[in-house]
């Protein structure tokens, strides 16, 4: 007899949800007769918001983690980890509908739908028990991102599409590849049963490895750590600022929830074995990406370099195989989402129509001209750098202070360092926009809205800076993976 | 009341006020700055008066969890070397906001730098918990970097990145010694804790190698901040480079967050390593008193020179210290606020006399003891305190640091001792060439002392005399720190080989 197990979809409630809002959007821009922009955001924000719901009424689940045949974890690292993705999604969603409003594109319907899907897919991985829900997960949201990446008519943006989909796909295979072979090797593809299997294994680890390798490719492909990173800055510059913003601060909180269930549970009994791995990887993006982020000369491929160094850092605390790591990593990730939030946002204002004022030098005097924007800009640049009191510092703090504490000073040195070089490039910007003069007239986008949606992510810079017991007390509780 | 917690955010209250009167006048923006300093400034007095001399250890301590996840706590308290920082601070702010008065652009934001910078100072010097004093130390920095950066000469982006840089690589290294430190002191099942005054058994437990490169890291992150010779490069091009204001804070009260790092960290935490690195320190710290004072005798641009004597007087307090003798260690504390005081005083000086002639260049000066005898005048009563003339503040302070030195090395006391008729050298003749021969053309009928200027100088010319004259006002409140700290260093420091302050100052006073 065929037993068929308890359906209980209360765990998925969010993903459900989210799939019907990108139904329902899809839905609503084909048969509405004029699909209005307010109508979309209005859609989207009450789907994410009912995802977000449901998210937090599983905060309180009890009872078997594991749910689904074995497909999804309940625990509450994956409401953390929804909940952040959620918030990125939603403001994603405002800078994109004043972006695609600004820009005098036909209403770019398919925007909002996308983002649903990608948001779906993002929160579906960091929840995933399986590694091949793992994977279905991150075709979804990166189907869903190699196609908002070419939602404009800027040639640029086809261009990073089309690069972001030829190598995201080539990682997908290696990450398909993995999960194989991490069958061969357990006999299992679902994520604890995988390391029950390596625990009580005595013989050649060799395959297991092999597997892991793998499966870190796919990861590293979408953490852009190196030498992975390659396509970030192609893909960052050439995205629609709002969709780089979206897909900056998403995908690493989702491809980094899945990475640490990876690593913290399944390959937990290799931990002796990856920890290397980990720890060449966190040093090589670190100082990849600070270095290479000084030659630049526009400021999204600065940022993206800047996020290859980030990767770095949370790396750097994942190194320690504990719930120190996961707690300082989940901490990182969540500053990280709110400074790149900020930042980019900053710069979807700075560029105005079309996007043709992304150089550095059109940061010139911005002090002068626009004086909140720059404020703004600056809180997010010293948070990134990791200047007291933002939030940047506390996480930094915590991923060096977890990797001391497993004994990995060299390569908290080796951070620290590469900070400085860090501040550098982040310093220049404040020196542009403070203390040189403006060159030459400017397009400016004097929007509100958008303005308003900044003080989100500046207010939340400050109070994680100043307050993170508030959000370190949660993740207390959801950086224990319960499996 | 919590005297220091208010003392420290106090300046804050004026923040948010700037940032957001976005139509503000700058005569309202100069007022809040200036009434926000005096304020921190008398409720710091408060302190002063509740601050018991005869008690050792750290008083008016305040205590809360911070982040309980990180183990970070909010810890503060005062002792007798924390508690004249603080004063020296609090003094030389609203002194620097009114040198500021004459500020032109973005005024709002000038101000509000000013006072974040305050809170950031002061924090440092009270800060007990290894982290929050990080936090504090890091937090100047952006500041520090907006004033010089925003409000400077002609090369200021250039000073003010090298400032940023410098000291941020300097404090790399230091967060992650805390960081070790923090997580050794959980070892052995107890909770792991930032605060110094747990973490002093803990340092001193750790094996000699591992003690000594804690202090190394302590110590390029201090180096920097003093500086210490050959890590002082950025201070000729910030201190050139910065507003009047920022100046006078950088060589008044930034240099001493590390001189203070010095005393309360590298020498209370590895009080054997100290004494291992004794020499080495001192060497580099003869080496800053005389490289200091040669090159400040060869430049031309006045400003340039103060910046330079600013090398060569912490080299003596970094001298003092490092001698681990009593008269050493008070005499290099006592530096420590009379450099403040005096080199603050000469920065101020120089922003007026720029401020008339608009030159910093000495050869484009002279004469101006004829034009403006009063400024002329408070110039070579600063020279004169600065280059040591007994009676004056940098004289007891000195003279104690070359007795506790000789006592410890004899080289490194006589050429210690070279070096202050070196400074009488360059900051006479400075005077020279500013203040006698032919007056240039342009300069006639300058304006002398307006009351604004007078009301800055008078307070602080003033406490010159004082200080000079009555140094147990300093050292009697310092006395029992300089025996806890010099006691973990070298329990056997000689003690009494030698005339207390007071009498030195009085034997000379006139």
């Amino acid at each position: 007899m065929i037993r068929t197990p308890a359906l209980d979809l209360f765990p998925v409630l969010p993903e459900l949800i989210l799939a019907g809002a990108g139904i329902l959007a899809l839905l609503y821009q084909a048969l509405a007769p004029r699909p209005k922009v307010e109508g979309h955001l209005a859609l989207a924000l009450a789907g994410l918001a009912a995802a977000a719901g449901a998210s937090i009424a599983l905060w309180d689940r009890t009872g078997d983690p594991t749910v689904l045949a074995g497909a999804i974890q309940a625990d509450k690292f994956a409401v953390v980890a929804r909940l952040v993705i959620l918030a990125v999604a939603a403001v994603g969603l405002l800078y994109g509908a004043h972006y695609y409003d600004r820009s005098g594109d036909e209403a770019r319907g398919e925007f909002y739908p996308l983002v649903l899907f990608a948001t779906m897919g993002m929160t579906l991985i960091t929840a995933a028990a399986d590694l091949i829900v793992t994977f279905l997960a991150l075709e979804i949201l990166s189907l869903s991102l190699y196609v908002l990446t070419g939602l404009s008519r800027r040639g640029q943006a086809t261009e990073a599409s089309m690069k972001y989909f030829l190598l995201g796909a080539f990682s997908s295979a290696f990450f398909l590849y993995g999960v194989a072979m991490a069958y061969g090797a357990t006999g299992t593809t679902r994520i604890p049963a995988v390391a029950h299997a390596l625990a009580g294994q005595t013989g050649s680890q060799a395959l297991a490895l092999t597997a892991f390798g793998f499966l870190a490719i796919g990861f590293g492909f979408k953490v852009s750590a190196v030498p992975f990173h390659m396509w970030t800055p192609d893909v960052y510059q050439g995205a629609p600022t709002p969709v780089t913003a979206f897909m900056a601060a998403a995908t690493k909180v989702a491809a980094f929830g899945a990475l640490i269930r990876v690593l913290d549970v399944s390959f937990h009994p290799l931990a002796w074995s990856w920890e290397p791995v980990i720890w060449v990887v966190a040093a090589l993006s670190v100082i990849v990406g600070s270095v290479l982020a000084i030659a630049q000369s526009d400021v999204k491929r600065m940022l993206a370099y800047s996020s290859v160094a980030h990767a770095g850092f949370i790396l750097t605390g994942l190194t320690s195989s504990n719930q120190d790591g996961i707690r300082a990593a989940l901490f990182y990730l969540i500053a990280y989402a709110v400074m790149t939030l900020g930042s980019f946002g900053v710069v979807m204002l700075v560029s105005a129509r079309g996007e043709e004022q992304t150089s550095l030098a059109s940061y010139a005097g911005l002090g002068r001209r626009q004086p909140l924007l720059a404020g703004l800009m600056a809180l997010f640049l010293l948070s990134l750098a990791g200047i007291p009191p933002t939030a940047g510092f506390i996480a930094k703090v915590g991923v060096f202070g977890a990797a001391i504490r497993a004994g990995h000073w060299p390569l908290v040195l080796i951070g620290v360092l590469s900070s400085v070089v860090a501040a550098f490039f982040y310093l220049r910007v404040i020196v542009l926009m403070y203390m040189q003069e403006p060159a030459g007239e400017q397009l400016e986008d004097r929007a509100v809205l958008p303005r308003a949606a900044l003080a989100i992510p500046a207010a939340l810079t400050l109070v994680l800076g100043v307050f993170p017991q508030i959000v370190l007390g949660v993740l207390d509780k959801a950086s224990v993976l319960r499996w | 009341m919590s005297w220091i917690t208010v003392t420290t955010f106090l300046p804050l209250v004026g923040v948010p006020v700037l940032l957001l009167g976005v139509r503000m006048r700058d005569d309202v923006a100069r007022a809040i700055g200036l009434v926000v300093t005096l304020a921190v400034f008398i409720v710091s007095l408060g302190m002063l008066g509740r601050f018991d001399g005869s008690q050792a250890g750290f008083q008016l301590v305040e205590q809360a969890t911070w982040v309980r996840s990180l183990g970070m706590q909010y810890l503060v308290g005062l002792d007798g070397v924390g508690l004249w920082m603080v004063l020296l601070t609090t003094f030389l702010f609203p002194l620097s906001v009114l040198a500021s008065w004459k500020l032109e652009h973005n005024v709002r934001l000038f101000i509000a730098a000013m006072l974040v910078l305050e809170t950031g100072v002061i924090g440092s010097f009270v800060a007990l918990d290894l982290l929050l004093f990080f936090l504090f130390f890091e937090a100047i920095l952006f500041p520090m970097y907006l004033i010089i950066g925003g409000w400077g000469g002609d090369r200021r982006v250039y000073a003010a990145v090298k400032f940023f840089l410098f000291t941020m690589a300097g404090s790399a290294l230091l967060l992650v010694a805390i960081l070790f430190l923090y997580f050794r002191s959980g070892s052995g099942g107890l909770t792991p804790t930032f605060d110094v005054r747990d973490l002093t058994a803990v340092a001193h437990a750790l094996p000699a190698t591992t003690a000594r490169w804690l202090f190394l890291a302590f110590f390029v992150a201090f180096a920097v901040k003093v500086p210490i010779f050959p890590l002082h490069t950025w201070l000729p091009d910030a201190h050139t480079e910065a507003p009047t204001a920022g100046s006078v804070l950088l060589a008044g009260v930034l240099l001493k967050v590390g001189a203070f790092g010095l005393i309360r960290f590298n020498l209370a935490l590895f009080p054997e390593a100290s004494k291992y690195f004794a020499t080495f320190v001192s060497v580099l710290a003869v080496i800053g008193i005389v490289y200091g004072a040669v090159v400040a005798l060869i430049q031309t641009d006045l400003k340039r020179l103060v910046a330079y004597s600013s090398v060569s007087h912490l080299g003596f307090v970094v001298l003092g210290v490092f001698a681990f003798t009593t008269q050493g260690f008070t005499g290099g504390v006592l530096q420590m606020v009379n450099h403040g005081l005096s080199t603050g005083a000469l920065f101020l000086l120089v922003g007026m006399v720029y401020e008339r002639t608009h030159t910093r260049r000495l050869d484009e000066m002279g004469g101006l003891a004829s034009v403006t005898p009063w400024l002329a005048g408070a110039f070579l009563f600063t020279a004169f305190a600065s280059a040591g003339l007994p009676g004056l503040n940098n004289f007891v302070g000195e003279f104690l640091v070359v007795l506790g030195s000789f006592a410890a090395n004899r080289w490194f006391g006589s050429i210690a001792a070279v070096a202050v008729v070196l400074a009488a050298i360059y900051l006479l003749w400075s005077y020279q060439r500013m203040a006698y021969g032919e007056v240039r053309e342009e300069h006639r009928g300058l304006p002398d002392l307006s009351l604004r200027e007078v009301a800055i100088l008078a307070p602080i010319l003033s406490l010159l005399l004082v200080f000079g004259v009555y140094p147990k006002l300093v050292t009697d409140r310092v006395e029992l720190t300089t025996d806890t700290v010099l006691t973990a260093v070298s329990p056997d420091h000689p003690v009494e080989s030698g005339p207390d302050p007071g009498t030195v100052a009085a034997g000379v006073a006139p």
